[in-house]
């Protein structure tokens, strides 16, 4: 789901890493979010709602809205749109409103 | 307590310009960004711009951001730049609170420039909230910041510029566009954007809505159905269009919190978007000191965003006694710039916002 | 109708297209430019003054037909992608017509390309005759393609199949 040639854009990809999505472990390249690295490896469905456990995905992209809201090496509400990704990091699905404590 | 004469809020085409204006006057500007990197939504522009040359008009968005950040590095003595920064608060005795490197800090400054943007609206249907209807912004974020694919086959909800727009990066991008639909009459975008993605063969829908939204996990179909002239539904006309994205293209609202919190005077205009900053033609709000820029302010094109922000920013600087040496031409050039920005046919749903505006 | 479905009539394009006569004598810019829109790159790029100064940022564009030498300059300046240039003299049965193209992959000289209308509809096979793409058109590729005459105010676009 990445886009190999482009007629205006260039990417320039980072280097390559590997973070782990519910104990899946996936390739990201280095200077994207986490919500786009699940996006290109096909991961849509980041969180479940509070109260009727509905799937949840980003809609923003930009950090305005929460709905990518995931659990990131542990901290719950990380806005995966805006977190760059890292080597080794631990993403997993966030159910409602995530431990804080 | 860090103290400087002019703080600008956001790094977007309004705020960049907001801060090229205040630093060229002299003043000693912060320009503080939530993101990594400068330039708002300019970096995911890969369309040439419209306008005239003074706004960069043919130049692609992300060339302009390019542009602006070499002009405003012309100025680094005066600037100040703080990325991955985000704005807390805006206290009623003109402090600024921030988190930067998870810290949280205080700044005074003499003047503000709010130029915070828009967010993206959402639009009203059963299961809207499905994984894989995004914003069309989110998408174009996606796709030509991170050269990631949406999906297969989108859907666009919205025949403004940015529906018609993203659309064509979509194409540009080899994503199949389904249909784009919208539920006016007529097409709101520029005719040019609609002309050049009809030619590529995707349908444009006018007079047309979501019914619902199909799929367990993820987004797998949607239903459309046509509007009559009051903008009610006409049942039998549905149609269920298999699609993996849909994007919701209905429109954008001003960031407003922090004005908001400072107090400054707000109404509800909906040709600028929704809850909007009361300000004079200085772009200076309620509270003396705090102005704004930019789609904050009432959303519009980028054009008119940075010659808002260049505006803003000599006003805001004029106002704590750094008078640019060629003030009134560049104010008098700025105002005449945004005028016939806004003077044509497609501008009158803005001219009449603004006129609801003013008057602080 | 142009601003329900963004397909322009047929009396639109009649209305901006230049004469046949001219059109015969050799190259020159057609500009579908229906809307009043503030935007004027099209006047600045344009070097022969054919393209008359806007009074109005808003203004749609008026061309001098017989000034326009059918540069094609102004192709890949329009933010709109809003204009071909038309070239009669090309051969007794095709027209040669210029039009910008931003899509992967770039047609190349020779291909026998899928011919569309307005409506991305296929209605012919049409010749790529010459493929421009230097730097200075900033990605905007300019393709030169040989159009059979009865499709002149037919022909648009071109489709580029995946090899």
């Amino acid at each position: 789901m990445r886009i190999q040639n482009h007629p205006i854009l260039n990417f320039e990809k980072g280097e390559e890493i590997k973070f782990y999505f519910d104990g899946k472990q996936i390739s990201a390249f280095k200077g994207e979010t986490i919500a786009a690295a699940l996006h290109a490896a096909g991961v849509k469905v980041l969180g479940k709602s509070l109260f009727k456990h509905r799937p949840r995905g980003f809609y923003c992209a930009i950090g305005n809205c929460s709905a990518c809201s995931m659990v990131v090496n542990g901290e719950a509400n990380v806005r995966t749109c805006v977190t760059m990704v890292q080597e080794g990091m631990i993403v997993e699905t966030q159910k409602g409103k995530g431990e804080i404590l | 307590m860090k103290h400087v004469d002019i703080a600008v809020i956001g790094g977007g085409p309004a705020g960049l310009c907001a801060a090229i204006s205040g630093a060229s006057s002299g003043a000693k500007v912060l320009l503080m960004d939530r993101s990594e990197k400068l330039g708002g939504q300019l970096i995911k522009q890969t369309h040439m711009f419209f306008g005239s040359e003074k706004q960069y008009a043919s130049v692609r968005g992300f060339d302009i951001a390019d542009i602006l950040l070499d002009k405003l590095n012309e100025y680094k003595d005066n600037i100040e730049i703080m990325n991955n920064t985000n704005v807390l608060g805006l206290y009623e005795d003109g402090v600024i609170t921030i988190e930067r490197n998870e810290k949280y800090e205080k700044i005074k400054p003499k003047s503000i420039v709010v130029a915070t943007g828009a967010s993206e609206k959402v639009l009203a249907f059963p299961n809207n909230d499905l994984p894989g209807i995004y914003g069309a912004g989110a998408v174009q974020t996606l796709m030509n910041v991170y050269g990631v694919k949406p999906g297969k086959r989108v859907l666009m909800v919205g025949a403004g510029n940015i529906g018609l727009i993203v659309s064509y990066q979509l194409m540009q991008a080899g994503v199949e566009i389904a249909a784009i639909i919208d539920a006016s009459p007529t097409i709101g975008g520029y005719l040019v954007h609609a002309s050049k993605i009809r030619r590529m063969g995707v349908p444009i829908l006018t007079s047309h809505t979501v019914k619902e939204a199909i799929g367990r996990d993820c987004l797998e179909s949607a239903v459309i159905w046509k509007l009559d002239e009051n903008w009610n539904p006409i049942d039998g006309t549905e149609q269920e269009i298999e699609t993996d994205v849909m994007c919701i293209s209905v429109g954008l609202s001003p960031l407003s919190e922090l004005l908001q919190q400072a107090e400054c005077k707000m109404k509800y205009i909906p040709e600028l978007g929704g809850q909007t900053v009361l300000r004079n033609e200085n772009y200076e709000t309620s509270v003396e000191g705090i102005y704004v820029a930019g789609d904050v302010s009432g959303v519009e094109e980028a054009s008119s965003a940075m010659v808002e922000g260049y505006l803003a920013g000599l006003c805001a600087a004029q106002k704590i006694g750094f008078k640019h040496k060629n003030y009134n031409e560049l104010k008098e050039d700025y105002i005449k710039q945004l005028e016939s920005l806004r003077s044509g046919p497609i501008g009158h749903h803005i001219r009449s916002g603004i006129e609801k505006v003013m008057g602080v | 109708m142009l601003i329900k479905t963004g397909i322009p009539t047929i009396e639109d394009i009649k209305s901006v297209f230049p004469s046949e006569d001219r059109i015969n004598k050799g190259p020159v810019a057609v500009i579908e430019c229906y809307q009043e829109i503030p935007c004027n790159p099209c006047f600045t790029s344009c070097n022969r003054n054919a393209i008359k100064d806007f009074a109005d940022i808003n203004d749609k564009p008026l061309i001098e037909d017989e000034l326009c030498n059918g540069c094609a300059l102004c192709i890949s300046a329009c933010p709109g992608l809003a204009i071909m240039v038309v070239d009669g003299s090309y051969s007794e049965n095709e027209v040669l017509i210029k039009i910008p193209y931003e899509f992967l992959p770039l047609p190349k000289e020779g291909d026998t390309v899928k011919g569309l209308n307005r409506a991305g509809e296929y209605i012919t096979d049409v010749k790529v005759i010459k493929v421009q793409n230097p730097k200075s058109f900033d990605k905007t590729p300019i393709i030169h393609i040989a159009v059979d005459r009865k499709f002149l105010y037919d022909f648009r676009n071109i489709k580029v199949e995946e090899v």
